[in-house]
């Protein structure tokens, strides 16, 4: 099973699904032959696409729309906020290559700002899965619910075994009293690498899968900073506005303060190349991750990881 | 032959009292409310399927009204079609009421709100795509006003409306000459305009936006044309009814006091033209 044979099934199964796309068909190539006239691409107009799909969702539809993240969430934001947002409808906003996934396309397409600006909008909902298995996990429960989503596409798998998708909970991979790692997307697989090296340097080292950033597991974050000396916040979003924003908002909500390091992109865009090569210049390796929290180098060769099928 | 059409021109005499009345006390946008009302009037009281009666029927007929300032117009209407209560436009601009400067769906009647212009062309594209595939018969009008057509966005719902073959689709638009502080000709030319929507693709008719007869004609040809998104362009005057006022730049939002709107309701009547002393506020 992958995300489109996922969201075919779906479709197949609720007459009021509709899928769109302004012409991003990375993800949804076999979907025409499946719907017929339930699939709508209209072309190059992300403006376009959600205002047509608030005009379907007014109709009982359930659109779930793609395009590439960074021209769904800013090109088309005023559109997400005035027309899905104040009417609350349940509009799925699947974003295509969010983050570092936008590897070598420049900043242009660099959604690093796309938590801040969804999360703004009241009720809207934002998801972001740590690989394809737990995409797959977390859709169902996103896809019916009435809440308008907007959920960071992440198709990479990773070979992580996720633990079920509880709506609204993170996954909680280890606890640790020394450091905790908190973390969503595609640095999860990183967090895990960098939480391997930390333990084997002898400290107690927990790590948190986000999954849902709003509404957030603010049990979790609490938990974690009760329990663990140092947390750690990793994320390729702008400082401003993503995980360490929330983290710190719910720390200061519950008056609690604690040790925390934020990894995320400050005050500048990341240097486009492959993705593997982008994660080393900007330091988001696991084990660039672990040395920086260790404050020494370590021995263990970085770590090799795949790149990205050519996303158009 | 005009008789035929003189109850909906009750309507809107009544419709322009109303809208004079929500242009004091806070004020309200009523050069283009006073373009836009017989137009208004004719789609509610006789071209739409949309009455008390069915507005929650999937097969009703929906009007977007996306250039959102013309709003007093809408209000005046449903009133007087009694899809809401006539106490309500007393509440123009409380706090205790939906009643404000662009249309919202706390208001009975209203599908969608608005105020960002170029918006609802594509929400009523979604809509008219929906009816499309479930194979209604609904018809989906969006008005669209003129100065609103510097929006990208008016353009683009054209293009993929002609994809769709949306033919089931009418946006009109309320060509008053004027966005919001001056002449549309004098600050982003719109002329030639059908040509520039027969080029998109679309079925274009232009005519009298104030003469029942000719909106009647115009519409009575619907589908215009089989697979094309109907285009009307309706000549108007803003400020129609109201010669003190009509077809002048400076009033656009006018808040006036109520010795002014109390004269302005005796011009509409027949008698000499206001004397007006209030300034147009520049708002948007």
């Amino acid at each position: 099973m992958n995300y489109e044979q996922l969201l075919t099934q779906t479709a197949l199964n609720d007459e009021r699904y509709m899928v769109m796309t302004a012409e991003n068909r990375a993800l949804v190539r076999n979907i025409p032959a499946a719907l017929g006239p339930r699939f709508i691409d209209t072309g190059i107009t992300e403006q376009t696409m959600i205002g047509a799909a608030a005009g379907l969702a007014l109709r009982g539809r359930i659109p779930v729309v793609h395009a590439l993240t960074a021209f769904l969430t800013m090109r088309a934001f005023e559109f997400v906020r005035t027309d899905v947002g104040i009417p609350g409808l349940p509009v799925n906003l699947s974003g295509f290559i969010p983050g570092f996934l936008s590897d070598a396309n420049g900043p242009t397409h660099q959604a690093i700002e796309d938590i801040a600006l969804m999360r703004g909008i009241p009720n809207m909902e934002v998801y972001a899965p740590a690989d394809e298995e737990d995409l797959l996990l977390m859709l169902p429960a996103i896809w019916s619910s009435p809440a308008p989503a907007y959920v960071r596409i992440n198709t990479r798998p990773t070979g992580h075994k996720h633990t079920p998708y509880e709506p609204g909970k993170a996954e909680i991979v280890s606890r640790g009293e020394d450091i905790t790692l908190l973390c969503y997307g595609l640095l999860f697989e990183q967090c895990l690498q960098a939480t391997a090296i930390l333990q084997a340097e002898g400290k107690s080292v927990g790590l948190i899968n986000m999954r849902s950033l709003k509404p957030v597991d603010e049990k979790a974050l609490i938990d974690a900073a009760q329990n663990s000396k140092l947390l750690i916040t990793v994320e390729d979003h702008f400082l401003t506005g993503g995980l360490y924003s929330i983290l710190a908002e719910t720390l200061l909500k519950h008056r609690i303060t604690t040790n925390v390091i934020p990894f995320a992109l400050k005050e500048r865009w990341f240097k486009p190349a492959l993705l593997p090569d982008v994660l080393q210049y900007e330091g988001f390796t696991g084990k660039q991750i672990a040395e920086e929290i260790l404050g020494y180098a370590i021995s263990e060769p970085a770590v090799r990881m795949s790149p990205s099928e050519f996303a158009e | 032959m005009e008789s035929q059409y003189q109850h909906l021109k009750d309507i809107a005499f009544k419709v322009r009292e109303h809208i004079i009345r929500m242009a004091a006390n806070g004020g309200c946008f009523i050069g283009a409310s006073l373009s836009a009302a017989d137009l208004i009037v004719f789609l509610y009281a006789d071209f739409l399927n949309l009455n008390v009666n069915n507005l929650d029927d999937p097969n009703r007929d929906y009007l977007f009204l996306s250039k959102g300032h013309d709003v007093p117009a809408l209000y005046g209407t449903l009133a007087e079609l009694e899809i809401i209560g006539r106490e309500r436009l007393q509440h123009h601009l409380s706090i205790d009421d939906h009643i404000y400067w662009h249309p919202n769906t706390q208001v009975a009647g209203i599908e969608f709100h608005s105020g960002s212009l170029g918006h609802l062309p594509s929400v009523a594209l979604g809509v008219a795509i929906d009816i499309k595939v479930r194979g209604g018969q609904n018809k989906v009008v969006c008005i669209l006003g003129d100065g609103e057509l510097n929006e990208g966005t008016c353009w683009e719902a054209v293009l993929v409306a002609n994809a769709y073959k949306l033919d089931n689709l009418i946006f009109i638009v309320d060509r008053n000459q004027f966005q919001a502080n001056m002449a549309t000709e004098d600050l982003i030319p719109l002329e030639p305009l059908a040509d520039k929507f027969r080029a998109f693709g679309a079925e274009v008719r232009r005519v009298d936006g104030h003469s029942f007869q000719a909106l009647d004609e115009a519409l009575s040809q619907y589908p215009f044309s089989e697979g094309k998104l109907n285009v009307l362009i309706a000549d108007t005057l803003r400020g129609k009814g109201l010669p003190s006022i009509e077809g002048r730049a400076d009033r656009w939002f006018c808040n006036f006091n109520t010795d002014e709107t109390e004269q302005l309701l005796q011009e509409l009547h027949g008698a000499h033209q206001a004397q007006l002393t209030s300034q147009t506020l520049v708002v948007r």
